[in-house]
């Protein structure tokens, strides 16, 4: 916002800076796994100016590239349950219509500051790797009814799991999809913490589901942004190229990549663009 | 149903699931190589006519009724214009997760697991409807 008088780019400039920000973005996004959804908003609407309709909207449609580019290595592992994946998405499906809905009503600045604490958070949950829980032994009630219950492989063959406290994981993954459609992002944070912290899910098995239901989460509320009109395709277009690219070159460097220092990195970058997003909101700037 | 029955079930399961999985995985970054390159077409072609005209996006419009809803993207795009191309490209991006959706409805179909035929039969109504009449506000 700062940079609004200094920066008069034609469409060619604009859209160059944008694909390369967006490459940057969806290579770190790729390596940390924390996915490049959550500094493309920040980006376009700190660095560049965009109304943060516009930004989130262009987000969202980088969010369902990178979910739907991934999905070939992630199904080939076998991990994910698709009965887990397909029933919570019901939550997040729902999560995200009411959020998008809610994104049409919010003052934008009400928006960022939300946006700047979800992005505190994912900043902290990168840092600091939770405790992997232990493994639901026990049945539970509802989990049997619903047959999520489930097996993935283990260097020492198949190994059965139980998933547990499926109100609460339900009643998260709600919340997951309203930051979803509030604010153009896969809340992969918020998903891993309703599967890993309250249903006991092993964490292969969370991860590979929660990036099916990332692309799904998102296409629901692309769908009214669309139809809203939030969707530039002017922007939109060097954001989901770039961010692909991105991603792409991320997963080939990985094997080689100093990981945990990056995850570091990238954190505190997140949390400088948090504190931003939240003091330009209070100012009513963005 | 003991342990072992459990087992056994989850493991025929995810044998079948498997080779499905694959080929939807395989399937879903076609889609999206696809869409990418829908987009990028459009996006050169509509650099090469406006490259030089400066940037907007600080104050908020919204898009004009024929790049808002599904059928007059299309026609947009039929029409070859270049913004109505990387809309269109952006929708196959969108119908990728969809199309997962109703291949796990067929899926599930095949296993003859009713209940989930059902549950995801209402998670493809819901993006259906953001598609078609979500339009809100």
């Amino acid at each position: 916002m700062r940079n609004r008088e200094l920066l008069p780019l034609n469409t060619l400039e604009f859209t160059l800076v944008v694909a390369l920000g967006s490459f940057a973005a969806g290579m770190l996004g790729s390596l940390t796994g924390l996915g490049g959804g959550v500094v493309i908003v920040p980006l376009l609407t700190l660095a560049l100016g965009v109304d943060i309709r516009y930004a989130i909207g262009a987000s969202l449609v980088s969010v369902i590239a990178t979910s739907s580019g991934a999905a070939a290595a992630y199904l080939r592992e076998g991990y994910s349950n698709m009965r887990v994946g397909m029933f919570l998405e019901i939550a997040t499906t729902v999560g995200a219509v009411c959020g998008a809905f809610l994104a049409g009503y919010l003052h934008t600045s009400i928006i960022a500051i939300v946006f700047g604490v979800v992005l505190l958070y994912s900043a902290y949950a990168s840092t600091h790797t939770l405790a992997d829980p232990p493994v639901g032994m026990v049945p539970d009630r509802i989990a049997t009814m619903l047959r999520l219950d489930g097996s993935y492989p283990t260097s020492d063959g198949l190994k059965s799991y139980h998933v547990r406290h499926v109100p609460l994981g339900f009643g998260l993954m709600y919340v997951a999809g309203v930051l979803s459609g509030l604010l153009g992002i896969g809340s992969g944070a918020v998903k891993v913490l309703a599967m890993d912290q309250a249903m006991k899910i092993p964490f292969k098995v969370s991860t590979t589901t929660s990036n099916f239901m990332i692309g799904v989460t998102a296409a629901a509320s692309a769908g009214i942004y669309l139809r809203r009109g939030y969707i530039d395709p002017g922007l939109a277009m060097p954001v989901m190229l770039g961010v692909l690219a991105g991603a792409l070159v991320g997963a080939k460097i990985l094997p080689g990549a100093k990981v945990r220092t990056l995850r570091i990195v990238f954190g505190v970058v997140i949390a400088a663009l948090a504190i931003e997003m939240i003091f330009q909101g209070v100012r009513g700037k963005l | 149903m003991t342990d072992a029955d459990s087992g056994a079930a989850a493991v025929g399961g995810k044998a079948d699931d498997k080779s499905v999985e694959i080929f939807l995985g395989k399937l879903l970054r076609w889609g999206v190589l696809l869409a990418a390159l829908v987009v990028f077409v459009g996006g050169v072609w509509f650099l090469a006519e406006s490259y030089d005209v400066p940037e907007n996006y600080r104050n908020f419009r919204g898009e004009p009724a024929e790049l808002r809803a599904v059928s007059q993207i299309a026609h947009q795009a039929m029409a070859l214009r270049p913004l109505g191309l990387i809309q269109f490209g952006l929708l196959l991006l969108i119908a990728t997760p969809v199309a997962r959706v109703l291949f796990s409805v067929l899926g599930f179909a095949l296993e003859r697991d009713w209940m989930y035929v059902l549950l995801t039969l209402l998670v493809l109504a819901l993006l259906v409807y953001t598609l078609t009449s979500g339009s809100g506000v």
